[in-house]
């Protein structure tokens, strides 16, 4: 008899804090079953955020450690510096990595500091409650843009890939999504190829995960599904904006 | 023990190479700009990391994660760039990480100036971020304690899993002097780091370790506010730190740290000559306040505080005195340094002359 599937060694078998239908669990499952595959458990260092993904290392059964709010690149940078052959990976939201933490993102990059950012993009701030992020799309509704965003107002939404492209030390940018299991195996594959690139020593990697955010989204899990596949594709494009040639 | 003559910067730098330091994360601020001149040129001859990080927020966050996994880190700054490192030090200090932070003080408050100055006191001494935390505080009057006192920083980080501060000035950082280093180190107990099991490394054949400040429960966080207590109460217990001079006969007690506390020498010196009976104590450690030196405060008439700013030693040392003897202050902030002749002039009227 052959194990066609088993339970996630690295996932801790445990209730999560996550609302119904967010897409936290989802990433974090691929998270464990890449690591596991890659049979790096014990020589992985996760750095977890502030936000909803705070508790990260609740769920994920390695050594961790969490980082002042848009800080974790700055954290990961000097846990990679101290332990260069670990896998080192940050865990971010929208606001702690494209809002406050810009900065440590952009030079991590630029630096390319030989970390793996894993990007949730759920276009808001999801543990205060549902305000504007930086990725928040041009007439959506959230608590601090209560009549839609307004770029005359509050701006444009950010792209991150994009923005970090012309960056040297930026090696592998992809966006990718979780709303259905044709993409939730693409984004597999894309954060198998991240932590490939940062284990062979080429630089920094970044993977943008479009995610759902129902209760501040205010629909349901199926609608949340519907809108991300509405909107959010359009304005964040999926693929391999960046990749190494003879990494797969 | 060899010679050599040190500008008081590069012996932060030196002292820290000595003590196995071996990561620097800094971002440039003057008057201390040779610190990171120096480990840029030095840390990567000793086998060590130097980054010149994005902003001093970035430099206390790398020192965050290289701290966490159990190496000897350090990283300086001045004013402002203390005060963009307090939300990391805060942190640090929650997390119970060793880590040894060096501010050579500049007048401020805002972007002040470049010249040296005392007004980080209170930051230094009273936690300084968000939160109930202390940090270790030494306060080096030489380039040679420069030199002792960061290897002794790093020493007492680890032995209570606590960040420690070198509070110098630009003065300090800037001038010159001989400084003997041990030549054999081996025998240096400050070279040698405590074994680190909490450390985060990958958790290869063992349970997992976490670096975690977040404690939602109050019940635990309370908990975890009395056991930093009691670890501070331990540490203010054995590690007083304060240099006596003239000080067992003395009539007018001069109370003064760093740079001011040589002029206070001097003035002590001129009184002596002068037949006035004054002394001075000098804080070596500004946490914890060395407050058992004023046990004993029997014939003094006065205490004059001498500090590089308008008074934050000041209220240390009147709760050391609690009333028994009057205290009063002189003050040069903003940059000034105080001048031994107008100190005389107030030590005099302090003993009625």
């Amino acid at each position: 008899m052959s194990t066609v599937l088993k339970k996630t060694r690295t996932l801790i078998d445990t209730r999560m804090h996550y609302c119904p239908g967010c897409s936290h669990g989802i990433v974090h499952r691929l998270i464990g079953e890449v690591i596991d595959e890659f049979d790096l458990r014990e020589q992985t260092v996760g750095i977890a955020p502030v936000g909803c993904s705070v508790l990260l290392d609740a769920y994920l059964d390695i050594d961790a450690v969490q980082a002042a709010h848009g800080r974790a690149p700055a954290v990961g940078t000097g846990v990679k510096r101290a332990l260069p052959e670990n896998l080192v990976f940050t865990y971010q939201g929208d606001g702690d990595l494209v809002s406050i933490g810009m900065s440590e993102m952009v030079h991590a990059a630029a630096r390319g500091e030989k970390i793996t950012i894993i990007f949730i993009n759920n276009t808001n701030y999801g543990m205060t409650g549902g305000q504007m992020a930086p990725t928040t799309l041009e007439k959506q509704v959230t608590t601090t843009t209560p009549l839609g965003r307004e770029p005359e107002q509050a701006g444009y939404p950010i792209q991150v890939p994009e923005l970090l492209y012309s960056l040297q030390g930026a090696k592998y940018l992809s966006r990718v999504s979780v709303h259905n299991p044709k993409n939730i195996n693409k984004a597999k594959k894309s954060i198998e190829k991240a932590f490939k690139v940062q284990m062979e020593g080429l630089g920094f990697s970044l993977v943008e995960v479009l995610s759902i955010c129902p209760t501040n989204w205010r629909m349901d899990p199926v609608q949340s599904i519907k809108w991300l596949e509405e909107n959010m594709i359009e304005a964040y494009p999926l693929g391999e904006l960046k990749t190494v040639e003879g990494v797969s | 023990m060899s010679r050599e003559l040190m500008r008081g910067n590069d012996a932060v730098g030196a002292g820290a190479i000595a003590a196995n330091c071996r990561f620097y994360y800094g971002y440039p601020i003057t008057p201390q700009n040779e610190i990171g001149e120096y480990m840029s040129r030095e840390l990567p001859r000793a086998g060590g990391v130097f980054i010149q990080a994005e902003s001093e927020i970035a430099a206390i966050n790398m020192v965050y994660g290289s701290a966490a996994t159990g190496g000897r880190v350090m990283t300086s700054s001045s004013g402002p760039g203390i005060s963009l490192k307090m939300e990391g030090i805060s942190y640090i200090a929650a997390a119970e990480l060793p880590c040894v932070i060096a501010n050579m003080m500049r007048g401020g408050p805002g972007l002040g100036n470049i010249a040296p100055s005392h007004s980080d006191y209170f930051q230094a001494t009273k936690g300084g971020g968000h939160g109930d935390y202390r940090l270790i505080v030494l306060a080096p009057s030489s380039v040679q304690e420069i030199y002792d006192f960061t290897r002794m920083a790093f020493y007492l980080s680890d032995k209570y899993r606590n960040p420690a501060m070198i509070l110098g000035d630009g003065f300090m950082g800037q001038m010159m002097e001989v400084v003997e280093t041990p030549d054999k180190k081996e025998d240096d107990e400050y070279a040698k780091a405590p074994e680190k099991p909490w450390a985060i490394t990958g958790c290869k054949g063992r349970e997992r370790n976490i670096v975690n400040t977040l404690l939602l429960d109050p019940d635990a966080l309370e908990e975890h506010n009395w056991n930093l207590y009691e670890k501070y109460k331990v540490i203010a217990e054995n590690e007083k730190r304060v240099d006596l001079y003239y000080t067992e006969d003395a009539e007018i007690l001069l109370v003064s740290f760093g740079i001011a506390s040589r002029i206070c020498k001097e003035a002590v010196e001129n009184a002596r000559s002068e037949g006035i009976k004054a002394g001075l104590i000098r804080p070596i450690t500004l946490w914890p306040f060395p407050d058992h030196a004023f046990n004993n405060l029997n014939g003094v008439k006065g205490i004059l505080t001498v500090e590089m700013n308008t008074g934050q030693m000041l209220e240390d040392v009147r709760l050391a005195v609690n009333d028994r003897v009057p205290v009063e202050f002189h003050g040069r902030p903003g940059g000034t340094l105080p001048d031994s002749t107008a100190i005389l002039e107030e030590i005099k009227k302090i003993g009625g002359r």
